[in-house]
């Protein structure tokens, strides 16, 4: 027993995994809440997307300041909502079909932020840090930045409950109650763009997308009801955080990666697991009634 | 009076008592220059129930779509007591059941309960008397014991009797129901007429687009035969013509002259084949 709390408490000893837990605690929290409407409205490849797309907003303010952390997440956080409104507004009329113009302008921005980010001379570690997180380079300050806008996220998502589970469930009934959908809808968007770059440095641009989804979509397998989703995909976003970043600790992985296949083994077990719905419940299910 | 009677259907502000409930004029609708409707002009009175029948395309989605302040008509007007639709929280469009999402993780109280949302308020939370309303709702069409149940779990005749609830708890005066008999056997479609016949009590006017031309011609006030024109508008003796459905169906449609008029033997239109 006193070896289990020493393997706990020992990495405490250290200030930045402390941050590195508050860090992850949060993002996982914020991402798997507002992943639970990028789940039931089918905007996986979206998220992805706009995590990727933000790239070049992230470089120019790497390159403006010579590698300040306020500026990156201020070009970033520009980038982000630019971006989101601008395939918002492809998705209303377009030449070509929303998934190919967000291909697109995904691979095409993405892209360009390699671009800048390769006139550095130290391209290669910058680089990884801003494609697979370094959340044990966090700092004071950004947690207070991932604290607020983190808070106002989900304080949004909050007040707007019942016009978003409307609009994500049946878009007529939102307009045929004079709501204003394109409104909550671009809001939704800048929602989601806010939580990625809130996130950014925790879990990095190619792995964001499994912590908007996979807590949210293991969630979904557990449950019937929104609120209770949205909480249980908040507890798993958080779990697989503070484990994963424990995994990294201890086996000395990648965290953004550790944390990530902590996300995606909770899925699996849910997949197998799940009440009524898992695989294993189905199996015994058929055996019983043959 | 006939308000008094009705214990949730309060008439909003925005309507005038000399108009009638549904006024369409004129109407026109093309998607990329093709027309889906063309001309059409008919009125309904409050509390009348009106079969709309035609083949697929034949743009009867894209009238109530247009009606429900969805869709702009490109030509031509809309008028819902006497005002523009978009002005009105009280049209309700009952969905296919085809289109919604019924892995979606909410219940039939949850389902219900977004019928209120308009109500209710922006950046309100639904309290006491919301729920209570959500309950009564579900008591009309026969579902309060049902309320917590996960919407996967219901028959194609509940889910259609939640979708009306929902438009009750909207308070809606003029519900546009789309293909609601379609899939369901008659027990479950009687359930349905007979809580269409509770709306008729309380003054809401059902426009009802159906592929059952008996169902139409048996089962409703009026009926009107749509094939990106209006074909007829009236008594099912008036609009189901051999001349008129043939122009309306085409080679699609067999029909038989008997004593008590037409029989209709096939409608080759829907589902796919024959």
């Amino acid at each position: 027993m006193g070896g289990l709390i020493d393997l706990v408490v020992a990495p405490m000893s250290y200030p930045f995994m402390i941050r590195g837990l508050v860090a992850v605690v949060m993002v996982g929290i914020v991402c798997a809440t507002v992943g639970t409407y990028v789940v039931l409205r089918g905007m996986a490849f979206f998220g992805d997307a706009l995590a990727h797309a933000i790239l070049p907003g992230v470089a120019v303010g790497y390159l403006v300041s010579g590698g300040g952390r306020g500026p990156v997440f201020w070009w970033g956080l520009g980038t982000a909502v630019l971006t989101a409104i601008g395939i918002g507004a492809i998705g209303q009329g377009a030449q070509v079909k929303e998934d190919t113009a967000i291909g697109i302008i995904f691979a095409g921005m993405f892209a360009l932020g390699i671009a800048l980010i390769s006139t550095v001379r130290s391209y290669a570690v910058d680089l990884a840090h801003f494609l697979f997180g370094d959340v044990l380079g966090v700092s004071q300050g950004d947690l207070w930045l991932t604290g607020i806008l983190g808070g106002v996220v989900l304080l949004t998502i909050l007040v707007l409950y019942k016009e978003f589970l409307v609009l994500s469930f049946d878009p007529v009934l939102a307009v045929t109650l004079r709501l204003p959908s394109t409104l909550l809808h671009y809001l939704l968007l800048v929602l989601i763009a806010i939580t990625i770059v809130v996130s950014l440095q925790t879990v990095g641009v190619a792995l964001m997308v499994a912590m908007l989804v996979t807590p949210a979509a293991t969630a979904y397998l557990l449950t019937h009801r929104l609120p209770i989703m949205m909480v249980l995909s908040a507890l798993v976003g958080a779990l697989s955080g503070i484990v994963g970043l424990y995994l990294s600790y201890y086996v000395s992985v990648a965290s953004g990666a550790a944390i990530v296949l902590v996300c995606t083994a909770f899925f699996l077990l849910a997949l197998l697991l799940a009440p009524k719905r898992g695989l294993v419940w189905a199996r015994v299910q058929r055996s019983s009634e043959s | 009076m006939a308000i008094a009677r009705i214990p949730f259907i309060k008439r909003p502000a925005l309507h005038e008592a000399e108009a009638p409930i549904l006024e369409v004029s004129h109407l026109s609708v093309r998607y990329n220059g093709r027309p889906a409707l063309e001309d059409v002009s008919f009125r309904l009175v409050s509390g009348e129930r009106i079969a709309v029948v035609g083949p697929n395309g034949a743009g009867k989605s894209t009238l109530f779509k247009v009606i429900a302040g969805v869709l702009n008509p490109t030509d031509g007007e809309v008028r819902v007591a006497g005002h523009c639709p978009g002005g009105h929280i009280c049209i309700a469009y009952v969905p296919q059941r085809s289109q919604v999402d019924w892995t979606f993780p909410v219940t039939v109280a949850d389902v219900v309960m977004m019928g209120r949302a308009g109500k209710v308020g922006l950046l309100r939370r639904p309290g006491r008397e919301d729920w209570e309303h959500v309950r009564q709702c579900l008591e009309v069409v026969g579902m309060a014991d049902l309320a917590d149940r996960q919407i996967g779990e219901l028959s194609g005749g509940q889910q259609q009797r939640m979708f009306i609830a929902r438009a009750l708890a909207q308070e809606a005066e003029l519900m546009l129901m789309d293909e609601p008999l379609t899939g369901l056997d008659v027990p479950a479609q009687e359930d349905i007429f007979h809580i269409m016949d509770e709306l008729r009590q309380r003054q809401v006017t059902v426009m009802v687009a159906t592929h059952d031309l008996n169902l139409a011609a048996e089962r409703f006030d009026r009926v009107m035969l749509l094939n990106n024109q209006l074909l007829g508008i009236g008594q099912p003796g008036d609009v189901f013509t051999p001349e008129r459905l043939q122009i309306a169906y085409g080679a699609h449609l067999r029909m038989v002259q008997t004593t008590d008029g037409v029989m209709v033997l096939s409608d080759t239109c829907c589902g796919g084949g024959l």
